[in-house]
């Protein structure tokens, strides 16, 4: 039985990465084909690199993530930390209007906020590019932010804030030395997810962006609706070695905190 | 803790803003003529497109089942493995997640292809060539490659959860390995199909990207019908909103339905 259990596993991996494998054997062909290897080449790597569209969207991406992941970890933390003081029907409300962009089809989301950004170009000085698929990232990304800050409340002492008050602290400094520590592991992984999200996304961007402003999805898009090119391939098999190496020190420091963690208990 | 309740105001300008007043302006689009003017219209309109909308449903049906088929047995062969392996394993089976999905839908572009891959090892042993790309076969394929870990991680954390010694009960007690599947497996993971089956269902009755990579332009799904309304050449960006706003109440729907099945008070083990 267990054997059988380990082939059937080993057949779901091998249908979850032999399309990437084969991906990337071919970023190393010659020719064009997608079917016959006929020989070595790096050809697609060096063309990759000198694509300036490529790379601009690639630096387009990186600055849209980091943006809109720092400004919705902001905002959505303070907007976690309001939303937990207030009374229950405005709190159901509210949490109700931010999880609309979690539920909804991506594709309801992206066409939604279209047709804000038409509204507002066409009465005010606003073109679609950088700013639209800017607002648009935070927006999808601050919900994310403020689902993962929310349930760390709930494991923690509603009058801490008010005791370390009563101790002589000013609100500030009971936020700071009192709340912001308990929260702090939800403010990271809300981060972290909405970074993840802003670099991945692709539906949103492709209603809000323009043609001014592409991110690296768009990019990669309308690659493959043109001719083939093996340059995506070559693309693929640099994404695939990047997410194999963050997943790996990720994994890396999980563990030596938590042998750190076991250390700190025994002792 | 009250005076903390002003800052979540910044967030409530932009939540008003930016996730309410679209929500309403497409709602208010699918009943407007360009005029401004309420009418019917548009919603009866989207009637036209019926077949697309049973397509989409159809296709997303299957790869839904097809991927709670395959990842069953992934999430309950997972959860009893060793505690130190589980998290390698799991970490193996949703690292193509991170892969963007675009690039996991081209690769089987080019697998699938009338010159890919799979058709010349086919001619090697003197089949084919078979038409395999721009089949509605080939967009649920791209569906379940996409979108099996969405099933595979809810159905393996509530199942995680079970005790070992719970099943062994139930075996010493009697229960053939049927049983202890339909009467205690099952039943305990049933918050993890139902999750599971949303996680794919959604993204799977809305994509417009793998339809139209892997299905050519004759499987045409809700997502293209809405994408072309906007920024294709049926420009018409109220008929769009009016489909849009369909396809937002028959996901409600079946959440709701989905949400029926899955009793938050049911006690996990």
């Amino acid at each position: 039985m267990k054997k059988l259990g380990n082939v059937y596993l080993a057949l779901i991996l091998l249908f979850l990465y032999l399309p990437i494998f084969v991906l990337i054997v071919f970023s190393f062909n010659e020719t064009k084909s997608r079917s016959v290897f006929s020989g070595f080449t790096l050809d697609w790597y060096v063309r990759l690199f000198h694509n300036k569209a490529i790379i601009a969207s690639l630096i387009n991406t990186l600055i849209i993530a980091t943006l809109a992941s720092i400004i919705s970890t902001v905002l959505g933390t303070l907007a976690a930390i309001g939303i937990n003081s207030m009374k229950k029907v405005p709190k159901a409300v509210v949490m109700n209007i931010t999880n609309m962009p979690v539920i909804n089809p991506e594709i309801v989301t992206g066409v939604s906020m279209m047709l804000l950004f038409v509204f507002f170009a066409a009465r005010m000085n606003l073109e679609f590019g950088f700013v639209t698929l800017l607002i648009a990232h935070i927006t999808f990304d601050v919900p994310y932010v403020i689902l993962n800050i929310m349930p760390k409340f709930k494991q923690m002492d509603p009058h801490l804030f008010e005791a370390a008050q009563d101790l002589g602290c000013s609100p500030f400094q009971s936020f700071r030395k009192v709340i912001l520590p308990e929260i702090m592991p939800g403010i990271i992984s809300g981060f972290l997810m909405a970074f993840t999200y802003s670099l991945d996304d692709f539906v949103i961007s492709y209603f809000t962006s323009g043609s001014t402003s592409q991110t690296l999805p768009i990019t990669i898009y309308s690659m493959t609706r043109r001719k083939i090119s093996p340059e995506i391939n070559a693309l693929s098999t640099l994404l695939f070695i990047a997410v194999v190496a963050i997943l790996i020190v990720k994994n890396i420091i999980e563990t030596k905190q938590a042998k750190k963690n076991a250390g700190y208990k025994g002792v | 803790m009250k005076q903390l309740k002003v800052l979540s105001l910044p967030y409530l300008v932009w939540m008003v803003i930016f996730i309410l007043v679209p929500i309403l302006m497409m709602a208010f689009f699918a009943f407007t003529t360009e005029n401004g003017a309420l009418t019917l219209e548009h919603i009866s309109d989207v009637g036209q497109y019926a077949n697309i909308f049973v397509r989409s449903i159809w296709l997303a049906l299957i790869a839904t089942a097809i991927c709670l088929v395959l990842a069953y047995p992934i999430a309950f062969i997972l959860s009893r493995m060793e505690k130190h392996k589980q998290g390698t394993m799991l970490m193996l089976v949703m690292l193509p997640m991170w892969m963007n999905f675009l690039l996991r839908t081209y690769a089987w572009m080019t697998l699938l292809g009338n010159n890919g891959i799979i058709n010349y090892l086919l001619g090697l042993i003197g089949l084919g060539p078979y038409k395999l790309i721009n089949t509605s076969a080939a967009v649920v394929l791209g569906m379940v490659y996409n979108y099996l870990p969405f099933m595979i991680l809810p159905l393996y954390s509530v199942m995680e959860k079970i005790d070992k010694s719970v099943i062994e009960a139930a075996t010493d007690l009697g229960c053939n390995s049927a049983k202890v599947l339909f009467k205690v497996i099952l039943p305990l993971s049933l918050p993890g199909i139902t999750s599971g089956i949303t996680m794919v269902f959604v993204p799977a009755i809305s994509t417009f990207i793998i339809s139209r990579m892997l299905g050519g332009g004759s499987n045409l799904l809700i997502g293209d019908l809405i994408e072309m309304q906007f920024l294709g050449n049926a420009y018409d960006p109220h008929l769009g909103a009016a489909i849009a706003l369909v396809l937002m109440v028959i996901i409600l729907v079946i959440m709701t339905v989905m949400n029926q099945f899955s009793p938050d008070d049911q006690v996990l083990i």
